[in-house]
């Protein structure tokens, strides 16, 4: 049985982890590596690296890095973060990344996905998806973190980058992210009933029971998340065990 | 020594990338006198199956696989190639095992199989010296759309909408739909087993 997957996400600058715990044994949080191989011999089924280096000279060292996780890492991970030309995303799949996430740029320019998909397959491109519900309850696409709306609206948008490629979404509500209640499963649901491709559930995750919930309820395929993970508040073999008790598929 | 068939089709870092890990060396080649010659061959895949048919045959290797006496692993699209039929393309393959290889049905959106068939999924049934110290049930990783059929060279079985073949074993042929590159510590165990062979 296809086990629902958890997604450990690690923001990086110039090469280094943003967020970071002192995890037991880990001689250094900052490393991206050893950080990645922490969170997988933990039970991660997944790992997402997500560049947010300002300059070029931390795009650089991203895909210096990237190799290096290739090299060490045996478990499959996604890297994102200023992918805007397909050329970009190949120096990744050159570097070793087993799949990119592009957000922004393909909502800039549609046809990337497209392009991504038709050189390197559509397992190898993940379109993330932030969106925020508006005061008349509709799920505007955001770019920029949640800053910027667009004219797109969600169900529409993941349709459409479905069909041109697209071999998963990850959606993250920008109304949940970062509070610590739940995802709105709902939402989630519809996605799935709307979507033939796995959907990545991320933000807003604060309690085992919502991640449960999203993967039971909101229909979705696989839990990415950051803080819980990071400050140590969810260890994985935790939460791995707890959705386990609760029926969940897991791969423990 | 391994010898990793480069045909190229896809990216092979992240083969070589594990069995640097497990400490094999390893040469890419697509020469046909070098993989006759072979102590153990790997042939990877990621693309097309016609596609990587095509370019098989273009380079000469086609027979050349064909009679290898030597320890050959297909990994995933690699595997596909070994067995006598793909639907992706509508292709004949090398015919080393006697399945075809048919795509997942994924029916309407919402009510029917998600494909590609990525992430996370159990093996069973095994029977072949790669699963040496495997557990039954043991997960590993997968990313395809694409399957070979349950026959009598199944050697893991996998639930996904109905089972199929998650790897297969004939004489010195062995095959892997899931990627033992990128399955954690019991995908190099896999390796390593064959590596062992």
């Amino acid at each position: 049985m296809l086990a629902k997957r958890i997604i450990p996400c690690l923001d990086i600058r110039d090469g280094q982890t943003v967020k970071g715990i002192h995890f037991e044994g880990l001689q250094n949080v900052g490393d991206p590596v050893e950080l990645g191989r922490r969170y997988a011999d933990e039970g991660a089924d997944e790992l997402v690296y997500l560049d947010i280096s300002a300059t070029v000279e931390g795009r650089k060292t991203f895909s210096e890095l990237v190799a290096r996780i290739a090299r060490e890492i045996d478990i499959p991970f996604t890297v994102g973060g200023g992918i805007s030309t397909a050329e970009d995303a190949g120096a990744l799949l050159l570097a070793g990344a087993d799949k990119v996430t592009v957000n922004s740029a393909a909502v800039r320019d549609p046809g990337l996905i497209d392009e991504i998909a038709g050189r390197y397959g559509s397992q190898f491109i993940v379109v993330a998806v932030d969106a925020r519900m508006d005061d008349a309850g509709r799920w505007v696409v955001t770019t920029h973190g949640g800053r910027t709306p667009t004219e797109r609206e969600l169900f529409s948008w993941a349709r459409e980058a479905q069909e041109r490629g697209a071999g998963e979404i990850l959606f993250t509500s920008m109304n949940h992210d970062g509070t610590k209640s739940g995802y709105p499963c709902e939402t989630f649901a519809r996605l799935a009933s709307e979507l033939s491709i796995p959907i990545i559930a991320s933000g807003g995750a604060g309690t085992v029971e919502h991640i449960a919930e999203v993967l039971t309820a909101g229909r979705a395929d696989a839990a990415l998340a950051a803080s819980i993970f990071h400050y140590g508040e969810i260890p994985i073999p935790v939460l791995k065990r707890a959705l386990h008790e609760r029926g969940i598929a897991v791969r423990l | 020594m391994v010898t990793i068939i480069d045909y190229g089709t896809g990216n092979l870092r992240s083969v070589t990338n594990a069995l640097a890990r497990l400490g094999a060396d390893y040469i890419l080649t697509a020469d046909p006198e070098a993989i006759r010659q072979a102590e153990r061959v790997l042939l990877p895949g990621v693309g097309e199956a016609a596609t990587a048919m095509r370019m098989l045959r273009e380079k000469g290797l086609a027979d050349t696989l064909r009679n290898l006496t030597c320890p050959v692993l297909g990994i995933c699209l690699g595997m596909q190639l070994l067995c006598t039929h793909s639907e992706e393309g509508d292709t004949d393959c090398l015919g080393i095992f006697p399945n075809r290889v048919r795509r997942f049905f994924s029916g309407s959106a919402g009510g029917g199989l998600k494909v590609p068939h990525v992430g996370w999924n159990s093996i069973h049934s095994l029977k072949s010296p790669l699963y040496h110290h495997i557990a039954e049930g043991e997960y590993v990783y997968y990313v395809h759309s694409y399957a070979a059929e349950i026959n009598a060279c199944t050697a893991a079985a996998t639930d996904y909408g109905g089972w199929f073949s998650g790897s297969l074993h004939q004489d010195n042929f062995y095959g892997c739909q899931f990627h033992p590159e990128k399955s954690g510590a019991a995908g190099g165990r896999i390796l390593a087993n064959f590596l062992s062979l």
